[in-house]
C-alpha cells in the first residue's frame, strides 16, 4: 500500500512506443510523425480546456493581483499596493484566524469520529452494509441543501435542535445569530456532512491491515488498547495522511456551507478567506484586491501541502 | 432505502469472514451506539422531508415529528411560484454534458499516461496533477472576466466550459488503465489494431468499474457544485439547483417548507444515483487515497 502522492509519479513498465502493426510500418519517419500526431490527438482534448480554464486564468490572476480593477472600468496598474494593503490590514489576519478555527475545529471532530465508526464498521456488525450508506449519505448531498438543513435544525427561536434541549431543561444557544457560537454552528455542520467520507478512506485502511499482526502482538501479550496505538494506528497512518492532506486543502478553501449559513456574519464572525473573496469582488469591486488574497490563500495552500508532504516521512508508515 | 438493495453483494446471514456475531453485552453495547449515531445521520433527512409536507412550517410553533397534515403543497409552489422546473433541467443539462466531457477527455488523457509514452511525459502528468491543488477561488475573477469578454456570461457555455476536463478524472482513470495487462494491446496489435481501437475496443471495456465512478463522480461535482455557478449564471433561468436553493432561503426567510421541498428534489438524484452504484461510489473514494 503506498499513499496517493508517491502512486502520482509511477509510471508502468512500457518500453517506447508500443509496435503498430506491419501494416503501419513503412517509413521510420512518418511512422513518428503518425505516432506523434496520435499522442496530440489523444492529449488535447483535456489539455485545451485545462490550459485555457485553469492555467492562463491562473496567471492572470497574478497579474490582476497587481491591479486596481472594480471589473468594469479598465484596470489600473498599482504594483504590490493590494499585498500591502491586505498585509497590513487587521481584517486580512482576522479572516486567516476564522479559516484555521474552522480547521482547527472540523478537522479533530471529523477524523476521531471517523475512525470511531470505521472501527465499529470493520467488526462483526449486523447490517454494516447499511449502516455504512447511511454514513455516507450526507457525502453525496450538496453542502448548500447541507447548510439549509442546519440552518433550520439550529434555527434558535423554534429549531429542533434548540426543542430538544429545551426538554432536558437546557437554554440552547442563538447558534448562527451568536457571534461565539456561529462558527461551531458551520463545523457542526460540515463535521456532520464530511464524516462518511473520512469514515470510507480509513475502513479501506483498516481492511488492508493484515490481520496476523494483530494476532501476534495478542499473542505477545498486547491488550487493546496497546494494539490500537502499537499496531493498528501506526498501520493506518497513509489513510490517515490522505484524510490530513485532503481535509487541510479544502478547510482553507471553506466557502459554500459559510454562503448559505451566515453569508460571513454575525459581525464578521464567520467570515473566511474565499467568503472575503467573493464579496471583495462581487460587492465591492475590489477584483484586484480579490486577486491578490487569493493568490495569498493559494500560497498558504501550496505551503501547508508541501510541509505535509516534506513531513510524512517522519510519521507516516507505508509496510 | 432497502436494507435488501444495500446487502444484496453479501450473504444474507451477514459477515462470515471475520469472528461471528456474538450478542455479548459488549456487542450489543456497539449495535446500539452505532444505531444512534446512524439515526443522527439520517434525522436531518427525515426532518428536511417532514418539513417540505408540513405547509406553513416556519411561521410559528414548535416542530412535530410527524406532519399533522401532510401536503403537497410547497412542492407545487416551487413549480409554480419559482421557475423550478426549468432550474433542475439546467442543473440536469448541466450535470450531463459535464460527465459525458470528462469522461471522454480523462479517458483520451489516461490512455496517453499509460500507453503512450514521449519525452517529457512525466512532466506533464505532473502539470495536469498541480491544476488538481489551485483553487477555483483563484479561478473565478479571471475565468469570470475571460467568459465576459466572449461574452459567455449568462449562459451554458460559460457554466460548462471550466468543467470539461478535470485531472482527477486522468488520474483515476491511468489508475485503472494501468492494471490493464500490456499483452492484451500487443494482441489486439499484432491483429493489425490501430491506437484508436485499441483505446475503443481493448482499454475502455476493460475499466468499466473506473469509469461508472468517474461518472458518478462527475455527475456529484456537476449537480453540487455552488461558487462557479453563482457567479457565472445570474438571471433566474439560467441558474442552477443550488444556487436557486440559496436564493430561496433569501426570499422566504420564513417559509422552509417550500426551501425544505426543494432540498429534497435536488437529493433524490443523488439518492437514486448512489442507490445504482454505491458499490462503486465508496470503493471509488476508498480507492483515491489507498492502494
Amino acid at each position: 500500500m503506498t499513499g496517493l502522492l508517491s502512486q502520482a509519479t509511477a509510471t508502468p513498465p512500457v518500453d517506447g512506443p508500443p509496435a503498430l502493426g506491419p501494416a503501419v510500418s513503412r517509413r521510420r519517419g512518418s511512422r513518428r510523425l503518425r505516432y506523434a500526431l496520435t499522442v496530440l490527438v489523444f492529449l488535447l482534448p483535456s489539455a485545451v480546456p485545462l490550459t485555457l480554464f485553469v492555467l492562463v486564468p491562473m496567471v492572470a490572476a497574478a497579474g490582476i493581483s497587481l491591479t486596481e480593477w472594480n471589473l468594469l472600468r479598465p484596470a489600473e496598474w498599482v504594483g504590490f499596493d493590494n499585498y500591502v494593503r491586505l498585509l497590513t490590514n487587521p481584517e486580512t489576519a482576522a479572516i486567516f484566524w476564522h479559516t484555521l478555527y474552522y480547521i482547527l475545529g472540523y478537522l479533530p471532530l471529523v477524523y476521531v469520529g471517523g475512525l470511531l465508526i470505521a472501527l465499529a464498521l470493520n467488526t462483526a456488525l449486523r447490517g454494516r452494509t447499511l449502516f455504512r450508506g447511511i454514513y455516507f449519505l450526507p457525502v453525496i448531498t450538496s453542502w448548500i441543501v447541507v447548510a439549509l438543513v442546519w440552518r433550520w435544525l439550529l434555527n434558535p427561536s423554534n429549531g429542533v435542535v434548540n426543542t430538544v434541549l429545551g426538554f432536558f431543561g437546557i437554554d440552547g444557544p442563538g447558534w448562527w445569530t451568536d457571534p461565539a457560537w456561529a462558527m461551531p454552528s458551520i463545523i457542526l455542520a460540515s463535521a456532520w456532512k464530511d464524516i462518511g467520507f473520512v469514515m470510507v478512506i480509513l475502513l479501506a485502511g483498516l481492511q488492508a491491515i493484515d490481520p496476523e499482526l494483530l494476532d501476534a502482538a495478542r499473542v505477545d501479550g498486547a491488550g487493546p488498547w496497546r494494539r490500537f496505538f502499537s499496531v493498528t494506528l501506526p498501520l493506518l497512518s497513509p489513510a490517515t495522511f490522505f484524510v490530513l492532506v485532503i481535509s487541510l486543502i479544502n478547510g482553507f478553501q471553506v466557502f459554500d456551507q459559510v454562503y448559505a449559513m451566515t453569508g460571513g456574519g454575525p459581525g464578521g464572525a464567520t467570515q473566511v478567506v474565499v467568503q472575503q473573496i467573493y464579496d471583495l469582488t462581487f460587492r465591492y469591486g475590489r477584483a484586484g484586491e480579490a486577486s491578490a488574497l487569493s493568490w495569498m490563500l493559494f500560497i498558504v495552500i501550496l505551503a501547508v501541502t508541501v510541509i505535509q508532504i516534506r513531513g510524512q516521512r517522519r510519521w507516516v508508515n507505508y509496510g | 432505502m432497502a436494507e435488501t438493495t444495500l446487502t444484496r453483494q453479501r450473504p444474507r446471514t451477514g459477515p462470515r469472514t471475520g469472528p461471528r456475531t456474538r450478542w455479548s453485552a459488549r456487542s450489543i453495547i456497539l449495535h446500539v451506539v452505532i444505531a444512534l449515531g446512524a439515526l443522527a445521520m439520517f434525522f436531518p433527512f427525515y426532518w428536511t422531508l417532514i418539513t417540505s409536507l408540513s405547509p406553513g412550517t416556519g411561521l410559528s410553533g414548535t416542530p412535530s415529528f410527524f406532519p399533522a397534515n401532510p401536503s403537497l403543497d410547497a412542492y407545487l409552489r416551487l413549480f409554480t411560484d419559482v421557475p423550478f422546473a426549468r432550474v433542475v433541467g439546467n442543473s440536469l443539462l448541466l450535470a450531463v454534458i459535464t460527465t459525458l466531457a470528462q469522461l471522454f477527455t480523462s479517458a483520451t488523457a489516461a490512455y496517453v499516461f499509460s500507453r503512450l509514452p514521449f519525452p517529457g511525459r512525466g512532466v506533464v502528468f505532473g502539470i495536469y496533477l498541480a491544476t488538481m491543488m489551485i483553487p477555483l477561488q483563484v479561478l473565478v475573477v479571471p475565468l469570470f472576466a475571460q467568459l465576459r469578454t466572449w461574452g459567455l456570461v449568462d449562459t451554458y457555455f460559460g457554466a460548462v466550459l471550466p468543467t470539461l476536463a478535470a485531472a482527477f478524472g486522468v488520474f483515476l482513470l491511468r489508475q485503472a488503465m494501468n492494471q490493464v495487462p500490456v499483452q492484451l494491446d500487443e494482441a489486439a496489435s499484432l491483429d493489425g489494431a490501430g491506437h484508436f481501437r485499441i483505446f475503443w475496443g481493448v482499454i475502455l471495456p476493460n475499466i468499466r468499474p473506473a469509469l461508472a465512478t468517474l461518472a458518478v463522480f462527475a455527475f456529484m461535482g456537476s449537480w453540487n457544485s455552488f461558487l462557479w455557478p453563482l457567479v457565472v449564471l445570474r438571471s433566474p433561468e439560467v441558474q442552477t439547483l443550488p444556487v436557486a436553493l440559496a436564493g430561496l432561503q433569501g426570499q422566504y426567510t420564513t417559509q422552509w417548507d417550500i426551501v425544505m421541498a426543494g432540498s429534497v428534489i435536488s437529493i433524490l438524484p443523488m439518492l437514486a444515483l448512489y442507490l445504482f452504484a454505491q458499490k462503486y461510489i465508496i470503493q471509488g473514494v476508498a480507492n483515491t487515497g489507498l492502494k
